[in-house]
């Protein structure tokens, strides 16, 4: 297990990513990016839920009774996920309407869950909030490089600034409407996870059987 | 290590009173600015079924309260009568709560929107172009398939013509109702007719898609996966142009446009 400060931060970014490695919290990957700028507030968003969740349940781990600890964790980052969605009202009120439902449910988000369970219930806050972090900027980061495919192939921008003009707006780019769509998403993270083991090939997962994915750790790694 | 009952249960109690502290605190502090935020999106909505503001464009609040100054009317409505009501402030007015107030609303007749009380007065707004009334926008609302859909309706001088119509506050499905909020089917609407030449009622979302506008005027395209909401649409427009509604009131314009 990963000990010092830069393992903890560095090890979710590709070593270990959430997403392409842990294959957790794909429901919101898949629908937050069609636009650059929904997936950036969504991946800020999720960072701030997990490094602080991590941190508040890290501060209480050894006065949590461990018989309710999954719904005390749970508690803790459902308040967290309503601030954020405040805040969010508050300060970005069109790019919160965009993400509609998608805020709210981060507290289903798996990353979440799986951080505070599996870290920072054993590791003290300031690990913990490291952690955290870095877990965020490892889902953020495979956010945004879905999002900037799915923008600048699907609607030729990026940012809502225009790269490739339309041609339905008198440029030459015809857009790719199946990047607009979920499926495209599934392709995108797909082809990531695919060249990401082929470069680190420790990553592929030894003796794959179908049984594995009813094994305790895989639970909920569709979500 | 074990935990005694007592433990548990007090532990859970400060864990809840602690988080219940923050999520109020967050709530009451950022509660002027989610309501500015709310205004100011309405207005952008106006603005948007009114033409003045192209879906995607991007206003500040400062453009945005100069753009509603200079070009929309807002207008105080007695719906029984149709006639304006002038004893009343448009700019303080909160239909939602006349509607719950029993001295400013009456009961509805039983309808599908599921619409309880109907206020005694209305809001609209007139947008203005070269001292030209060029559309009137009425507001709507009507139960979908989860939540309460509340947005504008804006139609041209003629008061048959539908020129726009959107949604502002609604919590239909993200991706099948939620598209009440899609530009694309938006732009549907336009041209399409409200009303029939004896000022019937006949607009509605078809299932599936409608014609083009000449062979069926008073159709619009259904969203597909979304059939309640759809249905829900059609209901509240029944509604809101019928006679419980803006009737006499469109229907006096009407009148008074034919003399002219």
């Amino acid at each position: 297990m990963a000990t010092t400060q830069r393992d903890v931060l560095l090890d979710p970014l590709i070593n270990n990513n959430p997403i392409a490695f842990q294959v957790l919290g794909l429901c919101s990957a898949l629908a937050v990016t069609t636009k650059m700028s929904t997936a950036l507030v969504m991946a800020l968003a999720v960072m701030a839920v997990t490094a602080l969740s991590n941190t508040a349940i890290s501060l209480i781990r050894n006065l949590i009774p461990p018989s309710i600890r999954i719904i005390v964790q749970l508690t803790i980052i459902a308040s967290l996920v309503i601030i954020t969605d405040q805040i969010l009202q508050a300060f970005v009120y069109d790019i919160s309407k965009q993400l509609t439902v998608f805020v709210g449910l981060i507290i289903t988000n798996c990353i979440i869950m799986g951080r505070a369970e599996a870290f920072a219930m054993q590791n003290p806050p300031g690990l913990s909030f490291i952690d955290g972090l870095g877990n965020g900027i490892g889902y953020g980061a495979v956010l945004m490089a879905v999002a900037f495919m799915r923008e600048l192939f699907g609607s030729g921008k990026l940012f809502g600034i225009t790269i490739l003009p339309l041609t339905t707006e008198g440029g030459w780019y015809q857009p790719n409407g199946l990047m607009l769509l979920a499926p495209a998403a599934f392709f995108l993270i797909g082809c990531l996870i695919w060249g990401l083991r082929s470069w680190k090939p420790e990553q592929i997962e030894e003796d794959f059987h179908v049984g594995a994915l009813l094994e305790p750790g895989h639970e909920g790694s569709v979500r | 290590m074990q935990h005694s009952t007592t433990y548990i249960v007090g532990f859970s109690i400060v864990v809840c009173v602690v988080c219940a502290l923050f999520v109020a605190s967050a709530e009451v502090s950022l509660r002027p600015l989610k309501e500015l935020n709310a205004r100011l999106d309405k207005q952008k909505n106006i603005l948007s079924v009114a033409g003045l503001m192209q879906p995607g464009e991007d206003l500040d609040a400062e453009q945005i309260r100069v753009l509603f100054e200079n070009s929309i009317q807002p207008r105080m409505i007695d719906l029984s009568t149709g006639e304006e009501d002038v004893s009343i402030d448009p700019t303080s007015f909160d239909q939602r709560a006349a509607a719950r107030d029993p001295a400013r609303s009456r009961r509805a007749s039983s309808n599908p929107s599921k619409i309880l009380r109907v206020p005694n007065q209305a809001l609209i707004y007139e947008v203005i172009k070269n001292d030209e009334i060029t559309s009137i926008i009425i507001p709507i609302e009507g139960y979908g398939l989860w939540s309460v859909l509340y947005g504008y309706l804006a139609l041209a001088p003629d008061m048959r013509t539908i020129l726009g119509i959107t949604y502002y506050d609604q919590k239909e499905t993200a991706g099948l109702g939620g598209e009440v909020e899609n530009p694309n089917w938006k732009a549907k609407w336009v041209g399409r007719k409200a009303f029939d030449e004896r000022g019937r009622v006949k607009i509605a979302v078809r299932k599936g898609p409608a014609g083009p506008p000449d062979k069926d005027p008073y159709g619009v395209d259904g969203l597909s996966g979304a059939t309640i909401t759809s249905r829900g649409v059609t209901n509240m427009l029944q509604f809101w142009l019928g006679g419980e509604g803006f009737g006499p009131y469109l229907s006096r314009l009407r009148d008074a446009n034919a003399g002219a």
